[in-house]
């Protein structure tokens, strides 16, 4: 990734890594023209599958290793909805696990070499942020008609305070897909573009050892992140979700 | 040359940026030496309470990657 231009030094583009390309040489990208981002994004479902729906296949009641990673994964997702949205937030468990197993499994088959990251685009972030805003915000207008907005109500402020803290509720409820997006997104962009800018300094013989560890810790930092952010957008959801469920203080 | 001032003033701005990063680093370091000064005090509540402190964590975290997010665009993207 490291080149040495005209001027001498060295210039290296770390971020090229994030730049969709078409699969088959074309230079227009479509809407339906398949990318690196489909791909891996296919890759990612297949990855899903291969987990989930072949690693039961078997069924068996003292579970094989596949088997067991795949129970493990959906009581740890059961449980999360359980505690955090309460018994009536486990009609939503299939939502908030296929957004936790998606977003797990993007970020880790982001990490292998020369892959892409699908989660590290603002445009994949986003549009998992906007789904689950507009389901909860939908969700607690069918549930509970107008008093759903006795959300923003702060009902245990004085009187006077009210209005001014209904506004800063009201903002900070239209920030939250903001939030939840950039989040993800930001967190794996900013993993990758660190390694990959250990990496261009890996060209330089005299500190290519040194910058080699380097790679080594933040890959291990970057597993840990990925696991974290995953749960972390699935704990968020619940949380709103609890919010549109039972919209009272 | 136009470019080149814009340039510099892109590289200057990205690294007056990660002074953000700073104030990220002492929100997380807050949040879970709290965490863990209430979870010596009373280990066996500290089970239950490990999922708040991530979101917490999450939370701090996230503005420190923004202040990144915003170095990284003004050095690669402008």
């Amino acid at each position: 990734m490291a080149t040495e231009s005209e001027e001498g030094g060295l210039v290296f583009h770390p971020m090229d890594q994030f730049i969709v390309t078409p699969l088959f040489g074309d230079d227009t990208i479509h809407w339906y023209t398949p990318t690196n981002v489909t791909l891996w994004m296919a890759l990612t479902v297949l990855g899903i599958f291969a987990l989930l729906v072949l690693g039961t296949r078997g069924r068996a009641i003292v579970p094989t290793r596949v088997q067991s990673i795949a129970e493990l994964a959906y009581g740890f997702v059961h449980k999360m909805v359980e505690d955090v949205a309460g018994k009536d937030g486990l009609k939503y468990f299939p939502y908030i696990m296929t957004l936790f197993m998606f977003i797990v499994f993007a970020n880790f088959l982001g990490l292998l070499p020369m892959s892409f990251t699908t989660t590290s685009h603002i445009a994949v972030t986003a549009v998992m942020a906007m789904g689950v805003f507009l389901t909860v915000t939908i969700l607690g207008f069918v549930l509970h008609g107008a008093s759903f907005l006795k959300l923003f109500w702060i009902s245990a402020a004085p009187l006077p305070l009210r209005p001014i803290l209904a506004l800063i509720e009201i903002i900070s409820y239209f920030v939250r897909p903001v939030s939840h997006s950039i989040r993800l997104a930001g967190n794996m962009m900013a993993g990758h573009a660190v390694i990959k800018v250990f990496a261009a300094f890996a060209a330089i013989a005299v500190i290519s050892p040194l910058s080699i560890l380097a790679i080594t810790a933040i890959y291990a930092l970057e597993v840990l992140v990925s696991f974290i952010q995953a749960y972390v957008f699935a704990i968020l959801t619940c949380v709103y979700l609890k919010d549109a469920l039972h919209p009272h203080h | 040359m136009e470019g080149d001032i814009v340039q510099m003033g892109a590289y200057i701005g990205a690294g007056l940026a990660c002074t953000g990063m700073g104030g990220a680093a002492v929100g997380v370091g807050h949040v879970v030496g709290n965490f863990l000064s209430g979870a010596l005090r009373n280990p066996s509540a500290a089970g239950g309470q490990t999922a708040t402190m991530f979101i917490g964590i999450a939370f701090a975290e996230a503005l420190g990657i923004f202040s990144f997010l915003v170095a990284l665009l003004l050095m690669f993207a402008v």
